[in-house]
């Protein structure tokens, strides 16, 4: 029999519990003849792009759907006019040809059907020399020769242990608990702020309500919870114009505005922090300064993050890309421009140094301070402030610790460094004063995993520990 | 018992895999007979071991790979297809697994993980019954004491337990079958993994250890896992171990070997490293490229089991035009017959999930089985296929209620 009959093929949930899957492109055209479990099309799901192979063997006679479109799960996507009496073709639509020997439901706990003679015996163990051999565990005699096998005892492996932990990474959220994080958020909390009086520091309903509601407690915790719990007065515009300032939004307010905007809504940030032991870095600043190959140069901590930065790029070029959705393409830059943001009285501004990481530390302390100048100034070019790949902003010399950037739009990343600190720290395994700095990075997710960018700042976190990590990095 | 006498001769433990007296992590070379180009090469220790095997087995072991590789591709390809709901690829492990379960004893007993679908091929499981779990049309696909072999464990790592209860269940029967555990790198992170060996060492039970370490837990590498060679875990707890090219056939088989002799002669556990790759996706709802460097994977390509026996073979001059079709044919009919198991496989009756809670009556579930018939029957009478197949016609067909046809489509 060669009759034909039209099968459709429905798309399935090619996950666990996906409810729609992008077509992403057709492997084949209407017309074509395709064999059992030939590919036929990439579907993007939520989890992964899958290939999905044909079901039936037959001639393709519809697509239902165009590349790109998102496509529920369990409908019609492509048809096939197949022979009616292929006996693989058994498949979807559930009008299935028997196997073979149709098979009870076979369950434990309720007897299955036992097809072999049953279960397979035991055997006493034997404890003799030349236990009988089998076919299926032909046992070679020469084997039974070496009972004792001499065992060579070797020293022990000294493993070089992990002594000195140079960095911890912050961001782990408050200790509390479900509810206590929906009666917060239903109050407006941020328990950033608040101090848990539990076992570990806990964060308790009573610490939420407290904080809302002042309690004893310090002076700035109830600041913020003030501002946390205030609602903003409807103030009559008659009054406005006695305590506000209207100025009209242009310039370089309404550029960054602009920027901020499309960047912080179209690539997915995330930041991560890093805090840093940098005196290793800071006693190297003091030795650079004092020697005669940087006399007259400007070194700072942002020169040595900045170098840091670059060393740390080389091993994570991720981080130096740019997301172009025009073309849907990602473009690597093989070039470092390295974004600096700059505070100028007409605003923020983020000039780059072009071609940064073929600079020298002499070399990019030189052009820091030129930038930096030029910037103050107000007199960066257009072609400065274009062009850039990456950035860094210094939010230490305002004395601030940690912030979440937002990128420059068209960068994958921007480094924020913290004040540097004198702290309490571990060191050589007791608290000593050290300084240390916060580091923050922030990435464009859409571009860099989180396995990226966390390298990448670990990178700079270590050469910034530990500057001789760039003979290990270079 | 000191752990010293394990395995340094103070029992009648002998012959290679003898290191428990490792101490202080000192890595244990891999055991390969097969190099990844095909050559074999001589271990004086696991050689004897592997010396009967002629060259019509070795054929058939290469034949068992090819046609595990074609199920494992073929339920892959039946994921894809809407058949199955999920599928945990084997793809790259076929040399570990069919090494280990050919060597394996009628009256051994299985333990496995959801990974390992070829040792159940090895083990007899019909082709339907491998897939009906993972279609989600039963609870568990066959009856363990047919085959000696438990249903897959989900829970990772579960089944070391089961696999060392069971193994002295053996002891005090006075027998000499072994219990055969499977699990992956990830499960020896598993506390059940770990207290399964204490017990094991402690009752020095014939139970064998036996990890496929494919190098990832879903998305975690071995080395985030274990600083150490996984087989250097073992000797922590006394237990013998070895450590084996898990895509080189003939090692698996020797290194399984001396375990089961060892543990047969009543000299306790033993612990087999496999050392493999899982080229696939975790299952088939999982993308390894968000995770994976694709250079490591071409790195294992290179080493893929299969191909190094094809090359063995080749060399021996038994890889013939006619062998070779003959395998294929082998893996065609067994996929086509495990496609036409599957789908064609009937659907569960809704009620059917009463059957298989308590083995004798229990009023409380009773009582549950009829409020949802009756539930069930408030949808209106089935259509006539259906009733004439699912056995609870009664329960469904006694009350069709014309005024609830609307509803019927919710209930399907």
């Amino acid at each position: 029999m060669t009759a034909t009959m039209i099968k459709e093929f429905r798309l399935p949930d090619l996950g666990e519990g996906l409810t729609e899957s992008e077509i992403v492109s057709w492997k084949v055209n209407v017309g074509d003849t395709v064999s059992l479990n030939q590919i036929i099309a990439e579907v993007e799901t939520a989890k992964a792009v899958v290939e999905l192979p044909s079901p039936f063997a037959g001639v393709v006679t519809a697509l239902h759907e165009q590349p790109g479109t998102v496509v529920e799960v369990g409908k019609p996507i492509v048809s096939f006019e197949v022979e009616g009496d292929a006996g693989a073709q058994a498949a979807a639509g559930g009008a299935a040809e028997a196997p073979a020997a149709k098979r009870e439901p076979n369950l434990v706990g309720y007897g299955a059907v036992v097809e072999t003679t049953g279960r397979p015996a035991r055997r006493p163990r034997n404890f003799a020399a030349s236990p009988p051999v089998e076919t299926a565990e032909a046992r070679p005699a020469e084997t039974d020769a070496p009972l004792v096998e001499p065992v060579e005892i070797k020293p022990a492996e000294t493993r070089p242990l992990e002594t000195k932990p140079a960095a911890t990474v912050a961001g782990e959220r408050p200790r509390s608990t479900p509810p206590v994080r929906k009666l917060a958020k239903d109050l407006g909390v941020d328990l950033e702020h608040v101090t848990g009086s539990g076992p570990g520091g806990l964060i308790t309903r009573d610490d939420v309500r407290n904080f809302v509601g002042g309690g004893d407690l310090p002076a700035a915790a109830q600041e913020l919870a003030g501002e946390a719990a205030r609602t903003p007065e409807p103030v009559p515009s008659a009054q406005a114009s006695e305590r506000e300032v209207r100025t009209p939004i242009k310039g370089v307010r309404k550029f960054t505005a602009a920027a901020m905007v499309s960047s912080a809504f179209t690539a997915p940030h995330v930041t991560e922090f890093l805090t840093v032991d940098v005196t290793p870095a800071m006693e190297l600043l003091a030795r650079l300064k004092a020697s005669k190959a940087f006399a007259g140069l400007k070194l700072t901590p942002l020169t040595l993050v900045a170098k840091a930065a670059l060393i740390a790029l080389r091993r994570n070029p991720t981080l130096n890309s740019r997301w172009d959705e025009a073309n849907q393409e990602i473009v690597q830059f093989n070039y470092v421009n390295l974004g600096i943001a700059a505070a100028t009285p007409r605003g923020l501004t983020v000039p780059n140094i072009k071609d940064a990481d073929r600079m020298t530390l002499a070399e990019l302390s030189t052009a820091l301070t030129g930038l930096t100048e030029t910037a103050r100034a107000g007199k960066t070019s257009p072609a400065e402030l274009s062009g850039g790949t990456i950035s860094i902003t210094n939010i230490g010399v305002f004395g601030i610790d940690a912030g979440t950037p937002i990128l420059n739009p068209g960068e994958a990343a921007i480094l924020a460094m913290g004040a540097v600190r004198k702290m309490p720290w571990e060191y050589q395994d007791q608290i000593a004063l050290r300084q240390v700095m916060t580091l923050s990075l922030s990435f464009d997710h859409r571009l860099v995993d989180g396995e990226q960018g966390s390298r990448f700042l670990a990178d700079v976190g270590a050469l910034l520990a530990d500057p001789g990590m760039a003979l290990a990095m270079v | 018992m000191l752990t010293d006498e394990v395995g340094q001769g103070g029992t009648t433990a002998s012959g290679p895999g003898n290191n428990a007296g490792h101490r202080g992590g000192a890595s244990q070379n891999l055991v390969q007979l097969i190099t990844p180009q095909g050559e074999r090469v001589s271990h004086p220790e696991y050689d004897p071991w592997v010396r009967d095997i002629s060259d019509e087995q070795l054929g058939s072991l290469y034949e068992d790979m090819v046609v595990i590789r074609r199920i494992d591709t073929e339920a892959t390809a039946l994921q894809r297809q809407g058949e199955l709901a999920l599928w945990p690829p084997l793809l790259g492990q076929e040399a570990s697994q069919i090494g280990s379960a050919r060597t394996l004893r009628e009256d051994d007993f299985v333990f496995s993980s959801y990974r390992d679908n070829g040792v159940a091929y090895c083990r007899g499981v019909d082709l339907t019954d491998i897939v009906r779990v993972w279609r989600g049309n039963a609870s568990s696909g066959w009856d363990p004491y047919t085959v000696n072999m438990a249903v897959p464990q989900i829970i990772i790592g579960a089944q070391t337990l089961h696999a060392t209860g069971y193994a002295m269940g053996i002891q005090n029967d006075g027998a000499d079958s072994v219990a055969f555990t499977y699990f992956g790198d990830g499960a020896t992170s598993e506390g059940d993994v770990n207290e399964a060996m204490v017990f094991a060492a402690s009752f020095q039970a014939p139970v064998v250890f036996f990890c496929q370490n494919n190098h990832w837990a879903i998305s975690e590498p071995v080395r985030l896992q274990s600083h150490v060679h996984i087989a250097d875990r073992p000797a922590g707890f006394g237990i013998p171990s070895m450590r084996v090219d898990g895509n080189d056939v003939l090692a698996v088989m020797a290194a399984t070997r001396v375990a089961l002799d060892r543990a047969r002669r009543g000299g306790g556990p033993t612990f087999i490293e496999a050392v493999t790759y899982r080229m696939g996706p975790h299952t088939t709802a999982d993308d390894p490229t968000r995770y994976r460097d694709a250079n490591e994977l071409e790195d294992w390509a290179a080493k893929d089991p299969i191909r190094r026996v094809k090359a063995l073979l080749d060399r021996k001059g038994l890889l013939t035009e006619e062998f070779e079709a003959a395998v294929q044919r082998k893996a065609d009919a067994v996929a086509r017959e495990m496609r036409a198991g599957c789908t064609g496989m009937p659907d569960p009756e809704p009620l059917d999930i009463f059957k298989h809670v308590y083995s004798t009556p229990n009023s409380w579930l009773d009582r549950q089985q009829d409020h949802y018939s009756r539930y069930l029957a408030s949808f209106g009478a089935p259509t006539g296929a259906e009733s004439e197949e699912g056995g609870y016609s009664s329960y469904v067909a006694s009350s069709g209620d014309p005024e609830d046809a609307d509803s019927e489509e919710g209930a399907r």
